[in-house]
């Protein structure tokens, strides 16, 4: 059952009902990427189907080519036995296929009932008969065991009713397939429940769901089958009850827990070493519905990984831990003085620094020059009366061209035009030109080239050599492992584990993650 | 980029011309408006009767192109403000209720109090550059919407002007402020010179300090620039009240111009006319580079619209036309979809040739 690395295995046990959805061969092609490399999923009636992957593996691409947001390159869909073709998201739902994002997509300052009706009204005369409108609305919740003023505006619901009636609505506009684009993830537990509630229910009608989450508690309580994708292809179609958590995240992660090799860092971990005095110390700092309280410990010249999936909460604890977001909760200490940020610039003045995962939104000034994107935070200790020194800017980001082996014509050109990899070593840059005392990296290697990801694991080496502290974010275990000393776990949104010593290797990460053992 | 691949040979030094001069319009977007500009001009000197006569009158340069530049400079320095606030991704429509404020706080002050109207100057300025002030805190701090935040002094400024001069006139003598209307430096109008200082100033700003640099990245990525921990919320709430400055500046140019403060007229509609001018100089609404230049030659192609109208004796309520269906013109050529266009007419032209 587990994905070889010859031809990828298909599911098991085959159900008594037909597919009522089979996309075969899907092939994808984006500018420079292979989006979708001959993909085949299906789906049945009364199932819940969850497809899982990380970044970039091709869940929303598939989404996307089977509602007509996007068009495909190869490939064939039959729904109902019927050949499907959808030129847009609207036409998809007009024959039968609805989406409900995790931003509910219906108009928040119209009644619950209008909603429903919407584009559909009931006539009466040359008006709106109201009154069939809400009659029928009530009706339509009832049948999902909803009780709803149907004449309130929809925006006074929680996210989780909105999301219901939005369900409500689809069903209601026959929709014989709901695709639920991670529709928990702005909801509390509760919420979740009631809307676990609402998905059985569907199930019982016999309504095919396609799940898309990025949390495993909640796969293995409500799939019965999931297809894993991993960088545009398909791992396998599994059936849940028969997969174990660790596999999942094998499968996802695109590695088997027996390939492990001992990590370096455990190995280089003398027995004798003197504590250091941590650089930063946090104590159940914690933000409602982003990270649950957690503690933290990093000394100078120390690597510290956080391991975890997508959207487990690796960014929401990094973002805390450099002011981007206020904590709600806990305490922060750096260089064992109490501190309370409001804003990166604080972080930054205690020497701080933090690549941010997404660069091209969060970090990059896409127009500006190569010499002002490096030379930002830096020229702030050096320029005198604010008065702007090209030739300081020019030396600063001199330096780090060099020093990094950063492609690029001149120091003028727009840093838009650089490659992926040399545009996350102009924001690297960026930071180490402000000799920082801890260094927050979030995926610094995703999406650049092999070449640049080996010179930037390199760096942070010698980058702890030189006493830096450096927080690793990653989701490819390998690199977590091969370069940190202690690893912290993260799984939906909770840190869930410590890894020290022997201990780091990628099995014991994987088992943390799953919650096997 | 399209430009930077390596292009076949060129078949004929035309082609290599018209390679080149694209290039410079992508890379130097000022030249857009100033073509326009040119082109205006152009057309004016050889249509317009009288359009280059000039004469000299008690060490006095008259003429149109002179009266462009002095009727246009209140504008000009409006969209000055206004390119850096969009700029940022803002907007400004107070600036004309502003210099209301601004001129009716000096003519108050002047032909009330009977204060010298240098002291009554820059107390207008101040109210201006508070107003501005107020403007930024909006939108910093409480987070408003920038229209809606500064619809609140469109309305407001100008109400407080009214209800300060209780909806009348405030006529007052000031040699001083006549001066400023009416004594030539170096044979022009001393306003020509304020809009030339507060853009001298404003690009040095720009290009020579670190604020210049705050304002463009702040701008680019307001996001990335916060997690760079550079002051966004210092930079904006200064450039909203260097805006109401700016706005201050005209409403006294406007009130010296005329030797009273009109409430109900003063800076009326002027807001739209520097908005236009920023967008006409090429300064993205989405925030990112200011066009400061850019925007004053829009601000010059306006008011020599106007003036071009009223000498061709076409009536006031069609020059409102005339001026929408230019500044279209001009703001369409800008945009990627025109130069998509003109991509294919020249492909569809060599492949037929």
């Amino acid at each position: 059952m587990r994905g070889g690395s010859g031809d990828p295995p298909r599911k098991v046990a085959m159900a008594s009902s037909d597919p009522i959805l089979v996309m075969r061969s899907i092939d994808k092609r984006f500018p420079g990427v292979h989006a979708l490399d001959g993909v085949d999923f299906e789906a049945r009636p009364g199932e819940v189907h969850a497809l899982m992957g990380q970044n970039g593996a091709g869940k929303s691409t598939l989404i996307k080519v089977l509602t007509g947001a996007c068009r495909r390159n190869g490939g064939a869909i039959t729904f109902e036995g019927r050949d499907f073709h959808a030129s847009s998201p609207a036409d998809a739902q007009a024959k039968g296929i609805s989406t409900i994002y995790q931003e509910v997509n219906l108009v928040p300052t119209l009644s619950v009932g209008e909603n429903l009706f919407l584009g559909r009204l009931p006539r009466r005369w040359f008006g709106v008969d109201w009154r069939a409108m809400n009659r029928r609305a009530r009706e339509v919740l009832a049948a999902f065991g909803l009780h709803l003023d149907v004449e309130r505006t929809l925006s006074t619901y929680p996210t989780a009713i909105q999301q219901m009636v939005s369900i409500a609505r689809a069903i209601d506009t026959d929709a014989r397939l709901l695709i639920m684009d991670e529709p928990t993830s702005s909801l509390d537990k509760h919420e979740t429940e009631v809307l676990f509630g609402m998905m059985a229910r569907l199930k019982a009608k016999g309504i095919g769901i396609i799940f898309v989450t990025h949390f495993l508690e909640q796969v293995f309580r409500v799939s019965d089958r999931i297809t894993v994708l991993r960088n545009g292809r398909l791992v396998g179609t599994f059936d849940t009850r028969s997969l174990s958590r660790l596999d999942l995240v094998s499968h996802m992660l695109g590695r088997r827990p027996e390939e492990a090799e001992p990590s370096r860092a455990a190995r280089a971990a003398a027995p004798g070493e003197t504590p250091r005095a941590p650089l930063l110390s946090v104590r159940g700092l914690a933000r409602t519905s982003a990270i649950e309280p957690f503690d933290l410990e990093i000394a100078p010249g120390e690597v510290l990984g956080l391991a975890g999936l997508l959207g487990s909460g690796r960014t929401e604890a990094a973002r805390l831990l450099f002011g981007a977001d206020k904590a709600d909760g806990g305490r922060m200490d750096v260089r064992g003085r109490r501190v309370r940020l409001h804003a990166p610039r604080q972080a930054i003045a205690l020497g701080l620094g933090f690549c941010p995962e997404d660069r091209k939104t969060e970090g990059l000034f896409p127009e500006m020059s190569v010499r002002s994107n490096i030379a930002l935070v830096a020229q702030r200790s050096l320029s005198r009366l604010g008065l702007l020194s090209r030739r300081t800017h020019t030396r600063i980001a001199d330096e780090f061209v060099r020093k990094l082996g950063i492609v690029t014509a001149d120091l003028d050109v727009p840093v838009k035009t650089l490659s992926g990899g040399n545009q996350q070593k102009v924001i690297l840059a960026r930071w180490l030109a402000r000799r920082p005392a801890l260094l927050m990296l979030d995926e610094p290697t995703r999406g650049i080239d092999v070449g640049a990801k080996v010179e930037i694991e390199r760096l942070v080496e010698s980058l702890a050599q030189e006493g830096v502290a450096v927080l690793f974010i990653s989701a490819e275990l390998e690199e977590v492992v091969r370069r940190s000393r202690r690893i912290l776990v993260l799984r939906d949104r909770k840190f869930v584990g410590e890894l020290e010593g022997r201990e780091v290797n990628v099995e014991t990460v994987m088992n943390t993650i799953a919650g096997a053992e | 980029m399209s430009g930077d691949k390596p292009k076949p040979a060129p078949s004929s030094r035309p082609a290599c011309w018209a390679r080149a001069l694209a290039d410079a319009f992508r890379r130097h977007p000022t030249l857009w408006p100033f073509t326009a500009m040119v082109v205006l001009l152009a057309w004016n000197v050889l249509f317009t009767p009288n359009f280059m006569n000039f004469e000299v009158h008690e060490g006095r340069l008259f003429g149109s192109v002179v009266s462009i530049l002095q009727k246009g400079a209140p504008v000009m320095l409006l969209a000055i403000g206004m390119t850096l606030v969009i700029g940022l991704g803002g907007i400004d429509i107070s600036v004309g209720s502003v210099m209301a404020m601004a001129g009716t706080v000096t003519a108050l002050l002047i032909a009330g109090q009977g204060l010298p109207a240098p002291v009554a100057v820059l107390a207008g300025l101040g109210v201006a550059l508070l107003a501005g002030a107020w403007n930024g805190a909006l939108v910093t701090f409480v987070g408003l919407q920038p229209i809606i935040a500064t619809l609140v002094l469109l309305m407001g400024g100008r109400g407080i002007a009214q209800a300060l001069t209780g909806d009348q006139n405030v006529p007052f003598t000031s040699p001083a402020m006549e001066y400023l209307s009416t004594r030539p430096l170096l044979y022009l109008p001393i306003p020509i010179f304020i809009v030339l200082g507060a853009a001298v100033v404003v690009l040095l700003a720009l290009h020579k300090t670190v604020l210049g640099l705050y304002i463009e990245a702040i701008g680019g990525n307001a996001k990335a620039a916060r997690l760079a921990g550079l002051p966004v919320h210092g930079v904006r709430l200064l450039v909203y009240a260097f805006c109401g400055l700016c706005a201050g500046l005209a409403g006294v140019i406007n009130t010296a111009d005329i030797q009273r403060a009109d409430v109900a007229n003063c800076g009326l509609y002027l807001e739209l006319d520097a908005i236009l001018a920023v967008v006409i100089g090429g300064t993205s609404f989405a925030g990112g580079r200011p066009y400061l230049v850019g925007a004053i030659f829009g601000a010059i192609i306006m008011r020599m619209l106007t003036t071009m109208l009223l000498m061709h004796n076409v009536p006031t309520e069609k020059t409102l036309i005339v001026k929408a269906v230019v500044a279209i013109a001009v703001c369409l050529i800008q945009t990627p979809a025109f130069a998509g266009f003109m991509g294919r007419l020249r492909l569809g032209r060599a492949r037929q040739a």
